[in-house]
């Protein structure tokens, strides 16, 4: 009733654009915000590797613009650095990468995958991408609050955090964020349960929609916990409770004037609770949109399908169950951590699980290699590097020695810089002809890939190297310890990585914007693809999608079918 | 909106606004569930953890408030049994009950609240009086949106929008009802009689 009643009248264009109730919209907002949001997130990061390979000197070019909570005449103060790091970590999670794999894709195609006309809830999904737009705002904001913004990591480790300045809007903006992806996966699930095309058994579900409905639900069960964590925290910094700060806690040489008895620990397994997770949130969609390229570019149905839709289910089950083997130093019982170390060891296998079926999808292929294929194919050993460097960290002899050193941020930005964000690039790549209508330039396509490849291992992959010679994360100034001065070089070296990284962006922003316009026209289905997303024109028709609901035949990955005139057979024809 | 909402046909054969509420209110349960947990870990883990004396806590008035929030969840069931046997006049009755009692345990916990302030029982001072304050009111929040869409139905009954085959938003108001008041159910206990 809905959709019908909003095709008979022309929209404003206030409905059409800004609080449009259209699921392709809002996953284009989603993906614009967040974009906006990855590229300002890593702009705070390039700040913060110029203080770690040149300390102490004044920042280029852009210091003295900088607000004095960061940078008093030109030159990073340590409050701000902390400043920086905390807000990189939580914009690129909870701002970038997320909205960008849920948000943005997940909306945009997972209703178009499973042949429905729109989300079950059009109105939530319009306030679920406003509750993140003010959340985002809200974050932004916290810079420009006294004191700056929060200093405590993207971690919020209690009892610092609480006795800090500018946690306060942190806690609040995360209020409005996990508000908004709680709307979001209570619709994604609906959808998916709901709404499913005549035929479209869950055998038949393409992967990219498996993956964002195990997504939706660690999402729908995870983030209350950090939300009742979050109001905890908020209570103890505005109400002066103590939940968190312990018994005869000093501070600068002064008892703190709370009634204590509270435990810092609390807070750890809370936060982890969900952010374990969170970790498969940021993977699963990328993995989905590798499932989805990789069975396009080799003309093969995908290796292994009901291995890979069963390997994501695990998944999302037993990531509830692995949260404390990031607190084996937290001094947790060491009966517990044998606990978490075993079921560290178990999640692994599904995830080497899907990565094989990947691998031996390629086998006997003949791989057409178009820009999304790169990217998907890129993914593989990048994330088996992120991957396999997340076993020293998982067994507690050896994360004893490596926890909170540089190896740590090494092996998650492997995996979710060059995992998941190359994944989602692929995506858009991949997409864009859906989307808009018209295809990304294939030159500056390949010289993005490239670029980003080359300079992305030039930060992370002395990471590796930094950590296991001792250096410590969220070091303000390297050079105070003699032994991080070997390593030193390498700081050099991933700065310069980092800033020729931002540089080449510029060849995707600009062949975006301007493909968005004046790119090659293309066909509905320019990739030769079986699922339904490209059983529509391109851009989908407003509000319904398809000419004519689709009824499906068969599997999601059916190309190469013996017999078959065509290499590829659509979901939808029979 | 004010119109009953044709309901399309689904998967499961379940409407969506049904599944939707049954997935949200899992999330509550997550929510409370983390609360809760801390509850039990501090209380039983934590050195400093004073409890108030029994006679401090007003258990009367806390059953009686327990009462009046489980007789308006049976008032709300009738409300839902009328409208499906196309008695209109029944469900703005139990509806206008449900709200009334609702208000009644806001009513009884505004008493409380001052009263136990006046007892030295505070959300800063100590571990007990945190968690007390957070989760009541955490709790009376929810209640607070109960009556509030409780309310948005009452309104819609009065106009007449429900009939005997489309009464699932009434349905959709009892579910979060119910689940605020079993909320409720479990907060008594563990904070009054444990």
């Amino acid at each position: 009733m809905q959709t019908e009643h909003l095709e008979s009248h022309p929209e404003t264009f206030i409905r059409k654009w800004i609080f449009s109730l259209d699921h392709k919209t809002i996953g284009l907002q989603y993906m614009f915000t967040s974009l906006i949001f990855l590229l300002f997130g890593f702009s705070l990061v390039l700040l913060m590797r110029w203080q770690l390979a040149y300390p102490g000197s004044a920042l280029p070019l852009i210091g003295y613009y900088l607000p004095d909570s960061i940078a008093a005449g030109g030159v990073m103060h340590p409050a701000g650095y902390n400043a920086l790091g905390a807000m990189h970590g939580t914009i690129m999670i909870f701002l970038g990468v997320v909205p960008l794999g849920v948000g943005a894709f997940g909306n945009y195609f997972l209703p178009l995958q499973i042949g429905a006309k729109d989300m079950a809830f059009p109105r939530i999904n319009m306030t679920s991408y406003w509750v993140y737009f003010i959340g985002g705002v809200l974050m932004l904001a916290s810079f420009f609050v006294p004191g700056g913004a929060a200093q405590s990591g993207w971690t919020s480790y209690v009892p610092l955090s609480i006795l800090s300045p500018g946690q306060t809007m942190w806690l609040l903006a995360m209020t409005f964020l996990i508000t908004s992806s709680l709307l979001g996966s209570i619709n994604f699930i609906v959808t998916t349960l709901n709404l499913r095309a005549p035929g479209l058994t869950w055998s038949r579900l393409p992967l990219f929609v498996w993956a964002q409905f195990v997504t939706a639900l660690l999402l729908l069960f995870a983030f209350p916990v950090l939300q009742a964590g979050a109001i905890l925290q908020l209570l103890d910094r505005i109400a002066k409770t103590s939940f968190f700060i312990p018994s005869g806690l000093i501070v600068g040489g002064a008892p703190v004037e709370y009634a204590g008895g509270g435990s810092a620990l609390l807070w750890q397994h809370l936060f982890w609770f969900l952010a374990h997770p969170e970790v498969y949130v940021l993977l699963l969609p990328a993995m989905g949109i590798v499932a989805e390229i990789l069975a396009n570019g080799t003309r093969k149905p995908i290796f292994g399908y009901k291995e890979i839709a069963g390997s994501f289910c695990f998944i999302g089950v037993l990531s509830f169950m692995v949260w404390a083997h990031h607190m084996f130093v937290s001094g947790m019982k060491t009966s517990l951590s044998y606990l978490f170390m075993t079921t560290t060891m178990i999640i692994s296998v599904p995830s080497v699980a899907i990565i094989t079926c990947f691998l031996l999808s390629l086998k006997g292929a003949s791989i057409q290699f178009k820009l999304p294929m790169l990217f998907a194919l890129a993914f593989l050993p990048m994330f088996g590097i992120g991957g396999l460097t997340g076993l020293p960290l998982g067994f507690t002899p050896t994360d004893v020695y490596l926890h909170d050193t540089y190896y740590v941020i090494g092996h998650f930005h492997y995996v979710v810089v060059t995992g998941s964000l190359i994944a989602l690039m692929g995506g858009i790549y991949y997409w864009f002809p859906k989307m808009f209508g018209r295809k990304m330039n294939e030159f500056w396509g390949k010289i993005h890939f490239w670029t980003t490849i080359v300079f992305m291992n030039g930060i992370f992959f002395p990471m590796f190297i930094q950590g296991l010679a001792g250096v410590q994360r969220r070091l303000y100034d390297p050079t105070v310890q003699a032994h991080n001065l070997v390593v030193q070089p390498t700081n050099v070296l991933m700065t310069y990585s980092a800033i020729l990284l931002m540089i080449a962006q510029i060849p995707f922003i600009v062949n975006f914007f301007v493909s968005i316009f004046k790119g090659e026209k293309t066909e509905d289905n320019p990739w030769q693809a079986t699922t339904l997303e490209w059983a529509c024109p391109s851009p989908p028709l407003p509000h319904k999608n398809f000419e004519k609901i689709p009824t499906v035949y068969k599997g999601p990955y059916e190309y190469n079918v013996p017999g078959e005139a065509k290499d590829f057979s659509p979901q939808h024809l029979p | 909106m004010n119109q009953p909402e044709t309901i399309e046909e689904t998967v499961t054969g379940i409407p969506n606004g049904k599944l939707g509420m049954w997935v949200f209110l899992s999330s509550e349960v997550m929510l409370f569930g983390g609360f809760i947990s801390s509850y039990v870990v501090l209380r039983t883990g934590s050195g400093f953890f004073p409890i108030p004396a029994k006679e401090l806590l007003g258990i009367p008035l806390a059953t009686l408030n327990t009462f009046v929030l489980i007789t308006s969840s049976v008032t709300m069931v009738l409300a839902l049994d009328a409208i499906q046997k196309a008695n209109q006049k029944g469900l703005i009755r139990n509806l206008a009950i449900t709200i009334l009692l609702g208000f009644c345990f806001l009513a009884i916990k505004s008493y409380e609240y001052p009263h136990k302030w006046h007892e030295g029982i505070t959300i800063s001072s100590n571990l007990f009086g945190s968690f007390y304050f957070t989760l009541t009111g955490l709790h009376g929040l929810h209640v607070i949106g109960g009556i509030a869409f409780n309310i948005y139905i009452l309104v819609n009954a009065i106009k007449g929008c429900y009939t005997q085959d489309h009464c699932e938003r009434v349905e959709y108001a009892g579910l979060y009802w119910h689940f605020v008041d079993l909320v409720w159910v479990i907060l008594f206990p563990i904070f009054y009689l444990l």
